[in-house]
C-alpha cells in the first residue's frame, strides 16, 4: 500500500515537472516573441493604406485590416509587446514593493510595522477594480498610469504575505544563530531571510500575470491605459468595437491573443504552484 | 459574539477613515478643482473673481479642513454637484444604484446556480472525466478577460441570432441576461474551482471515511455532512467575492448600456467629473467594507466551534 502511494506520487510530480518544462518553455517564448515583436510582422503596423480599409482575412492579411487599412496581424504582434511586458513591469513593481513592505514590518516590527499595515489595510478596504478605474481616471489615462494605479491597489497582498512570511522566518533556530553569530541586520535578510521567502512570494506573482493583463487590458479598453495609435491589445478592441458588426475580426483578434497570453502564464502558474506544493492539487 | 460584533464595528472606524481620507486625496493629486473645471477653458478670467469663488467653496483654507468640511458632507449626503451636468453628486449616484445592485445580485444568483452543483459535481468525480472536462472549462473560464466575453455574447446574441437587444433599454429582464450571465461566467469559473477545493477537503476528513466504514450511504454523507459543514465556507468565499465583481460590473455597464453606477463612473471619468468618481469610489468601497463585515458575522454565527468558543476569534 504504501509503495504503491509512493510509486503515485511520483508518477504526479514527474507530471508536473513535465508540465513546469512545457508551459515554462511557452512562457519564454511569448515573452522572446513579444521583446521581437517588431522585427516579426509581415507588414507596418502602423502604415495607413485607406484603399485597404476593413479587409476580410485573406491569404494576404490573414487576420484582416482595420479601417485605416493598417494590417491587422502585423498590429497585433506588435500589441504583445505593450501588453505582456506593461503586465510584467506591473508585476514587478508589485512584487519588488509588497516585499520590501512586508520585510521591513515583519523585521523590525513596532510602530512603524503597525504604519506600514494599517496604510495596506486602507488599499485593502477598496474592491479591486473600483480603485483602480478611479486613480487611473484621476491622474488622467495613459499606459503608465495605468500601471500606477494597479500597483496600488495591488501592492498590499504581497505586503502581508511577505510580512507573515519573514515573522515565521525570524523564530527559527537558524536565524537566531545567524542573528547571535553578529551579522547585520542587512547581511540576515538579503543572504538568509529573502531567498527563504521569495518561493511562495513568486508563486502567487506568477499566478498574478494572467489577472494583471487582463485588469491592464480592461483598463486600456475603458481608454484609461495606452492610447491609439499605441498598439495595446485592450484599446485595439475598444478602439474598432463600432466595427464590431460587420467585421468582427478585427474586435475578436487582439481578444483572442489576450485570452492566449492569459492562459500560458495561467498554466505555468498553476504548474508552479503545484509543483512548489504538492499537497494543493 | 457581542463583545466580537463591537470589536468589529470598532476596527471599521479606522478603515472608513481611511476610505474617506484617500478618496479625498485622489482627487486632489488630480491636481484639479471646481475652480479650474469652471475657469479652466474660459480664457483670462480676472483673479479676483477666482479668488472670490475659491473662498466661496471653501477651496481657499488648509488641506485638512477642507476634508473635514468633505466629510461632513458627506455624512449629510452633500457630495457637491457634478462639474458636468450640474446636479446633486450624491442624488444622481443614488438614483443609479439600484441598477447596479440588482444586476450584481442577479450575477451573484447565477453563480450560485452554475458553480455550486458543477463543483460539488467535480470534486465527487475527482480525476475522473467529468472532473477533467469542468477543470478545463474553469480554466478556460478563467482566462478570458470579461469585456471580450461581453462583446462575443454581443455579437454572438444580439448580432447574429438577435434575441437579446444590443443596448440596454431600461431595467427589464431581456436586456439584464446578457450582462448577468457575462459576469456570472467569471465568477462561476473561479468559484467553481473554490467549490471542489472545499467539498475535497471535507471527503478526506476522517469522519467521512468513518461513516462510509459504517455503511452509511455516500449519497448521504455528501448531502448531510460534507456539504453541511463546506457550505459555510462557500457562503463566506462568494460573499468576499462580491469585491471583485463590484469592480467588474463598472466595464460591463458600460459595454453593455446598463444604467448604474458602472457605467455612471466609466463615463465620469471620461468628462473628468471629480465630484461624481468621488462619490462612486467612496460609496463602493462603503458598500464593499460592509458586506465583508456582514460575512464576518455571519461566518462567526453560523460556526458553532466559533460560537461556542471551541476556537478562539482569529
Amino acid at each position: 500500500m504504501g509503495e504503491i502511494t509512493i510509486r503515485r506520487q511520483k508518477i504526479k510530480k514527474d507530471r508536473v515537472k513535465i508540465r513546469l518544462i512545457l508551459f515554462g518553455t511557452l512562457a519564454v517564448l511569448l515573452i522572446l516573441f513579444s521583446f521581437f515583436s517588431e522585427h516579426l510582422t509581415p507588414y507596418d503596423p502602423y502604415l495607413q493604406d485607406l484603399n485597404l480599409a476593413k479587409q476580410p482575412p485573406s491569404w494576404e492579411h490573414p487576420l484582416g485590416t482595420d479601417r485605416y487599412g493598417r494590417d491587422m496581424l502585423s498590429r497585433v504582434i506588435v500589441g504583445s509587446r505593450t501588453s505582456i511586458f506593461s503586465t510584467l513591469l506591473l508585476v514587478g513593481i508589485i512584487t519588488a514593493v509588497g516585499t520590501a513592505v512586508g520585510v521591513v514590518c515583519g523585521w523590525r516590527g513596532k510602530g512603524l510595522d503597525t504604519v506600514l499595515m494599517r496604510i495596506s489595510d486602507m488599499f485593502l478596504a477598496f474592491p479591486g477594480l473600483v480603485f483602480a478605474l478611479a486613480v487611473s481616471g484621476a491622474l488622467g489615462g495613459g499606459l503608465q498610469n495605468a500601471i500606477l494605479a494597479l500597483a496600488a491597489i495591488s501592492w498590499p497582498k504581497y505586503a502581508r504575505l511577505a510580512r507573515s512570511q519573514t515573522l515565521a522566518q525570524k523564530e527559527t533556530t537558524w536565524m537566531k544563530a545567524a542573528k547571535l553569530s553578529g551579522s547585520s541586520d542587512w547581511k540576515i535578510v538579503c543572504r538568509h531571510l529573502l531567498p527563504n521567502i521569495m518561493g511562495p512570494i513568486l508563486v502567487t506573482a506568477v499566478l498574478d500575470i494572467g489577472t494583471m493583463m487582463m485588469e491592464l487590458a480592461a483598463l486600456s479598453f475603458l481608454g484609461l491605459g495606452a492610447k491609439p495609435p499605441i498598439a495595446e491589445w485592450g484599446s485595439m478592441m475598444s478602439d474598432t468595437r463600432s466595427l464590431m458588426t460587420t467585421s468582427p475580426w478585427i474586435t475578436f483578434s487582439p481578444g483572442i491573443a489576450i485570452f492566449l497570453s492569459v492562459m500560458i502564464f495561467n498554466l505555468l502558474g498553476d504548474t508552479i504552484r503545484d509543483y512548489a506544493d504538492p499537497r494543493r492539487r | 459574539m457581542k463583545k466580537y460584533i463591537i470589536h468589529r464595528v470598532l476596527q471599521l472606524i479606522p478603515v472608513l477613515i481611511g476610505i474617506t481620507f484617500l478618496s479625498f486625496a485622489m482627487m486632489r493629486l488630480a491636481g484639479s478643482d471646481a475652480i479650474t473645471e469652471l475657469y479652466g477653458d474660459k480664457g483670462a478670467v480676472a483673479q479676483e473673481i477666482i479668488d472670490a469663488k475659491r473662498a466661496e467653496l471653501g477651496l481657499d483654507k488648509p488641506f485638512f479642513t477642507q476634508y473635514l468640511a468633505w466629510v461632513g458632507g458627506l455624512l449629510r449626503g452633500d457630495m457637491g454637484v457634478s462639474y458636468v451636468s450640474g446636479k446633486d453628486v450624491f442624488g444622481t449616484f443614488i438614483s443609479k444604484l439600484p441598477a447596479t445592485l440588482l444586476l450584481t445580485a442577479l450575477s451573484i444568483g447565477m453563480t450560485v446556480v452554475i458553480s455550486i452543483p458543477l463543483g460539488i459535481l467535480a470534486a465527487v468525480r475527482q480525476d475522473k472525466f467529468t472532473d477533467y472536462f469542468l477543470r478545463f472549462f474553469s480554466f478556460l473560464g478563467n482566462s478570458l478577460p470579461n469585456f471580450f466575453v461581453a462583446l462575443l455574447f454581443m455579437q454572438i446574441f444580439s448580432i447574429e441570432l438577435k434575441i437579446f437587444p444590443v443596448i440596454s433599454h431600461g431595467l427589464s429582464i431581456k436586456s439584464a441576461v446578457l450582462p448577468t450571465l457575462t459576469l456570472a461566467l467569471a465568477m462561476s469559473a473561479k468559484y467553481m474551482r473554490q467549490v471542489r477545493a472545499t467539498v475535497l477537503e471535507e471527503l478526506s476528513k476522517d469522519y467521512v471515511t468513518g461513516a462510509k466504514a459504517r455503511g452509511v450511504r455516500s449519497f448521504l454523507v455528501l448531502w448531510k455532512s460534507v456539504l453541511k459543514s463546506a457550505m459555510l465556507t462557500i457562503i463566506t468565499l462568494l460573499a468576499l467575492s462580491i469585491g471583485n465583481l463590484l469592480g467588474g460590473t463598472a466595464i460591463i455597464e458600460s459595454i453593455f448600456m446598463w444604467d448604474g453606477v458602472g457605467k455612471l463612473a466609466v463615463d465620469s471619468i471620461t468628462m473628468r467629473d471629480y465630484p461624481m468618481i468621488q462619490a462612486y469610489v467612496v460609496w463602493m468601497a462603503v458598500i464593499y467594507v460592509l458586506v465583508n463585515l456582514m460575512t464576518d458575522l455571519l461566518y462567526h454565527t453560523l460556526d458553532p466551534r466559533i460560537r461556542l468558543g471551541v476556537v478562539q476569534d482569529g
